[in-house]
């Protein structure tokens, strides 16, 4: 008798319901018995994280920007994937978004310049990421050079070149060397929807894109050539779609959301370029995107849920004295129950005996 | 089965409430913001040492909490205000890359008083403090031109800012006062910490002659690599004999424990007020580790510099600098450079066979 | 020419846990998976193999606990890819995180404590030929190692049966399965060894390099032991000179430095990156249709019955 995996003939709805919520509970008891030896009281530590930063307005801004810039990227990450086209490169889209819009607020730095500054910062970070994207996407159609791997060495170019940026030609000249711009002048920052709070004009852009994609997917025949192509990409050939061209619309726009928040970042929640603007938005987004199951809706809940760990993860640290390690620990362990669980969906375990194996084996 | 388990879960919840709310009813709440985690030596464990110098001081009346691993990028304005949130009244951010977040925070949150290490931005509930390790690495100089016998000191660098270039200076002028021939090899790394390579910069040092190793990065790696190849070297933040007992000749250590304890208790009276403390050898903001490997007359010519620059004797900026160009740097403080001037030192100091990277 | 040997042993101690962490990933590439991972069991076996160091005072012992960590990390990603075939991209970034919180918890009791290093091959006479000496015959257990076992994996894969066969799984896992072979049983022993020998590198840096663990300290050299797989484009040959060529970019960086000879040392480190992908494209453009990447690389293979 052996255990196998197979393929559904058709995905499970009541799996797709309740695999969140087996996820959720396999972690619950992980983290009681992770949290039991390292002595601490568990109870108290999943009410920390889970529960205590849900029932505080303060806490909940918080929560809508940390998911903000990790929903936007990851619902153009979603598109390619969908279009099994696989930038996995975000991380440095958004630098290069950041870098782009960034260097209009350095140049008018102290000008008259007016509020036409701000939106037009948010096209340059959304056109650079774009472009910055369509290198791995043309060295893929052009060349079949592997996507993934591509855009993956080219996060590590834009590092590099944000790094040299900021302790080079675009360092605050009143800054003592220290490597950043000085900060952005108020035309050139993000506008808070709260006088006081931390809610910025971003959480709001990234609902949009959340609307936008759920519109694109659902109601436009680009979202039905997108899920055709990767779905069945030989369908999609007898159907006349280019797929050459959907990897690079895809990539395209993924790069311009990842560039995009880039600049939402810089101009809002840190205020200047420095050479650190990003704990690893392009990466997390990813996870992000699977999380949501690749469908709009699902990335929005996935992105604010991944935020609440984080921040539960500091109010752990402050309010129980629980080490980040054991955050990201319960991190990595939640994805790995969340991603598990899903599989669930489109899969199944049925126990074959060792015979009938040898005889479909054969069969072949 | 089902129902105790839960009752059991409630009677944890409170039991875990009500205690925590007791103990926090009318002690001062202190909070930290680390760049590092803890471990146990270099920049955050010394922030650390502070702190707990500071419970240990004046446990009965505070409580101190800390957020370790905190990014110097978009979310670190949210872990200050995290802090506050939680009801600390006064806050001590540990790393440049915080200044702007604190400064944000601070502007919000008016009746609470920030403490902000090594920035140069200020405001009314906001002060700055910062040590002059300038001074001990003009010791070092002093040392290591008389411990070296090539002749060259190997320095390895982290970012070229402001306090890391005028470290390089105050050794080279120390060790120029002892030997005007004294050569430096500088290596920039460019991080904080990564002891693979900082081992790499060492032994890159050591292998073109240099038999000094200085460091301003945070692992004990480039000690190790002395130590291994029985040369000598310098620690830094930390003390770091364990990791070179035979290569060890001192080490600055960040001693914060005294300023902390000396802003808490201003909190507790009511006389904190914001200020900009750059404290030295004297007001022992940092201080020597002992002087070890060294013959008697170094360790004797060492103490009484240490001396001289703690009663304000010795400035190891003192006039005439000259740069690097051969121009005397315009001396605006009298007799030495001003504090403003060592602050955004973008020099190199006559003698330096090298240049400032991005300059 | 005493400073040309040196900058060798130099080069060769800097590349080895680059080269280790490679051998194994450019196998589990070649079987067709992709663990993006290697971070993550690098520094869990970068913290186990110095626990395993400084209970037991043994270096091997140290090097086979990280082996053991790093195969423990990799069989968590072989059951949800190859088990429950989950995607391989979200599931490898996953286990970094892990990895980078279990290490901390793990090394958290061993943070400032330290061992002896691995010892260095002595042959009387032979270690002291002036210039090669040292090179050759005094280096420690993990750079002779390294160079065995990429040697190894070139002969597995290239004369070997099992070679062929795990080579053929990564290119076409269908036929390969239609000819009776099980594609999931040879990936899940090619993650079994890209997790052993990133676990082995790991532990080469507080065993050999810095003889102390300190969280963080592989420093991102998981990623750029992937860059290298591509970079050689899958060749075991190529991922050697890649990794000696990268180790000797870090080194010669830092002599130029200490030599006077400034360079933006940024451009200077993202050259391989770029590199690399200028390589992948003149690859790919040789061999029109198709790049040389394993076919298969990064695809789910679930058998049908």
């Amino acid at each position: 008798m052996q255990l196998v995996l197979e393929k559904r003939a058709e995905r499970s709805n009541t799996i797709a319901l309740i695999s969140p919520l087996i996820a959720i509970g396999l972690t619950i008891v992980t983290m009681i018995i992770l949290f039991a030896i390292l002595g601490k009281n568990p109870f108290a530590a999943l009410v920390v994280y889970f529960i205590e930063p849900l029932t505080d307005s303060y806490t909940l801004q918080e929560i809508a920007v940390k998911a903000a810039p990790l929903v936007m990227i990851a619902i153009g990450l979603s598109l390619c994937y969908l279009a099994n086209a696989w930038n996995i490169g975000a991380e440095g889209q958004f630098l290069i978004g950041a870098v782009a819009g960034s260097w209009l607020a350095v140049k008018t730095q102290g000008t008259e310049a007016g509020h036409w500054v701000f939106p037009a910062m948010l096209l340059l970070g959304a056109i650079a990421g774009a472009l910055y994207a369509l290198i791995p996407a043309i060295c893929k159609v052009r060349f079949g050079a592997s996507e993934i791997l591509t855009s993956l060495m080219l996060v590590y170019v834009a590092e590099l070149f944000l790094d040299y940026l900021v302790r080079g030609p675009w360092r605050d000249p009143n800054g003592f060397n220290f490597p950043t711009t000085a900060e952005f002048d108020p035309v050139a920052t993000v506008p808070l929807l709260v006088e006081g709070g931390r809610l910025h004009l971003g959480t709001i852009i990234a609902l949009v894109v959340v609307a936008a994609g759920a519109v694109l997917l659902g109601k436009t025949i680009k979202g039905f050539e997108i899920r055709v192509v990767g779905a069945a990409p030989r369908a999609a050939r007898f159907g006349g779609f280019n797929s050459n061209q959907l990897i690079l619309l895809t990539f395209a726009i993924s790069g311009a959301l990842a560039g995009l928040a880039g600049i939402i970042e810089v101009a809002g929640p840190v205020g200047h370029l420095q050479p650190n603007i990003s704990p690893g938005y392009g990466f997390t987004a990813i996870i992000v995107a699977f999380l949501g199951r690749l469908n709009p809706i699902g990335i929005l809940i996935a992105g604010l849920f991944l935020a609440l760990t984080f921040i539960g993860g500091e109010q752990a640290q402050i309010a129980m004295k629980i080490p980040l390690d054991v955050t990201k620990v319960f991190q990595g362990i939640l994805l790995f129950y969340v991603l598990a669980c899903d599989s669930l969906i489109l899969y199944r375990f049925r126990l074959v005996s060792s015979s009938r194996q040898q005889v479909a084996r054969g069969a072949h | 089965m089902r129902k105790t388990l839960f009752a059991a879960a409630t009677a944890l919840l409170l039991a875990g409430s009500i205690s925590s709310d007791a103990s926090a009813a009318d002690k001062l709440k202190v909070g930290f913001v680390y760049l590092g985690p803890i471990g146990d030596l270099g920049w955050t464990y010394q922030h650390d040492q502070g702190r707990q110098a500071l419970v240990k001081e004046l446990g009965d009346k505070i409580e101190t909490t800390y957020l370790e691993n905190v990014p110097e990028g978009p979310d670190a304005e949210r872990a200050i205000e995290q802090l506050v949130r939680a009801g600390n009244k006064l806050i001590f951010t540990t790393s440049f890359g915080y200044m702007d977040p604190t400064l944000k925070v601070a502007k919000k949150y008016p009746n609470v008083h920030f403490e902000h290490c090594s920035g140069y931005k200020r405001d009314k509930n906001m002060a700055t403090y910062s040590a002059r390790w300038y001074q001990g690495r003009y010791i070092q100089g002093q040392i290591a031109a008389k411990m070296s016998k090539a002749g060259v000191l190997g320095y390895i660098g982290s970012f070229p800012i402001p306090e890391v270039v005028s470290g390089i200076n105050a050794t080279m002028i120390g060790a120029q006062s002892i030997n005007p021939n004294i050569k430096v090899k500088i290596i920039w790394v460019n991080t904080w910490f990564d002891p693979g390579k900082e081992a790499d910069a060492a032994k890159a040092l050591l292998d073109q002659g240099a038999d000094i190793i200085m460091q301003h990065t945070d692992s004990p790696a480039p000690m190790q690599i002395a130590s291994e190849r029985g040369k000598l070297a310098f620690g830094q933040d930390s003390e770091m004999i364990k990791f070179g007992p035979k290569a060890q000749l001192t080490s600055i250590l960040d001693t914060w424990g005294p300023y902390y304890i000396s802003r808490v208790k201003a909190e507790l009276d009511g006389t904190w007020k914001s200020e900009d403390v750059w404290g030295g050898l004297d007001t022992k903001m940092f201080e020597m580790a002992p002087y070890t490997n060294m013959p008697d007359d170094v360790k004797k010519l060492a103490e009484e510099t240490q001396a001289a620059i703690t009663s304000g004797k010795l400035q190891p900026f003192k006039c005439p600098v000259v740069a690097q160009d051969g121009k005397e740097v315009e001396c605006k403080g009298g007799d030495h450079l001003t504090d403003p001037q060592i602050l955004g030192m973008n020099f190199y100091v006559k003698g330096i066979d090298d240049k400032i990277p991005g300059k | 020419m005493e400073l040309i040997e040196a900058i060798i042993l130099s080069v060769l101690a800097a590349s080895t846990p680059l080269l280790l962490a490679a051998t194994g990933e450019l196998v589990t590439e070649r079987s067709g998976v992709l663990n993006l991972g290697v971070e993550g069991m690098m520094i869990v076996g970068a913290a186990c193999g110095f626990g395993g160091a400084l209970l037991t005072g043994s270096t091997i012992i140290g090097a086979l606990c990280g082996i053991v960590a790093g195969t423990a990390m990799s069989l968590i990603f072989a059951a949800m890819t190859l088990g429950l075939a989950v995607n391989q991209v979200a599931t490898g970034l996953a286990l970094t995180i892990l990895g980078i919180g279990l290490s901390g918890l793990i090394g958290a009791g061993f943070v400032g404590e330290r061992i002896t290093p691995a010892p260095h091959l002595y042959i009387p006479y032979l270690t002291s030929i002036p210039l090669i000496g040292r090179i050759v015959f005094g280096e420690d257990a993990f750079v002779y190692f390294s160079i065995a076992l990429i040697v190894a994996v070139w002969w597995f894969l290239y004369r070997t049966r099992g070679g062929l066969i795990l080579r053929a799984c990564g290119d076409n896992h269908v036929s390969a399965h239609a000819l009776g072979y099980s594609v999931l049983k040879i990936r899940l022993y090619a993650v079994m060894f890209g997790g052993a020998c990133a676990g082995l590198a790991g532990a080469y840096l507080p065993l050999a390099y810095t003889p102390f663990f300190i969280p963080g300290m592989t420093a991102g050299r998981g990623w750029i032991a992937l860059a290298l797989v591509v970079f050689a484009s899958w060749l075991p040959g190529r991922l050697a000179i890649g990794a000696y060529l990268f180790g000797a970019v870090t080194i010669l960086q830092l002599h130029a430095q200490g030599a006077g000879v400034g360079i933006p040392s940024q451009f200077l480190s993202s050259l391989p990156y770029l590199a690399t992908v200028i390589v992948l494209v003149l690859l790919s453009r040789a061999r029109t249709g198709g790049s040389t990447a394993p076919a298969a690389l990064g695809t789910v293979f679930v058998p049908d019955r």
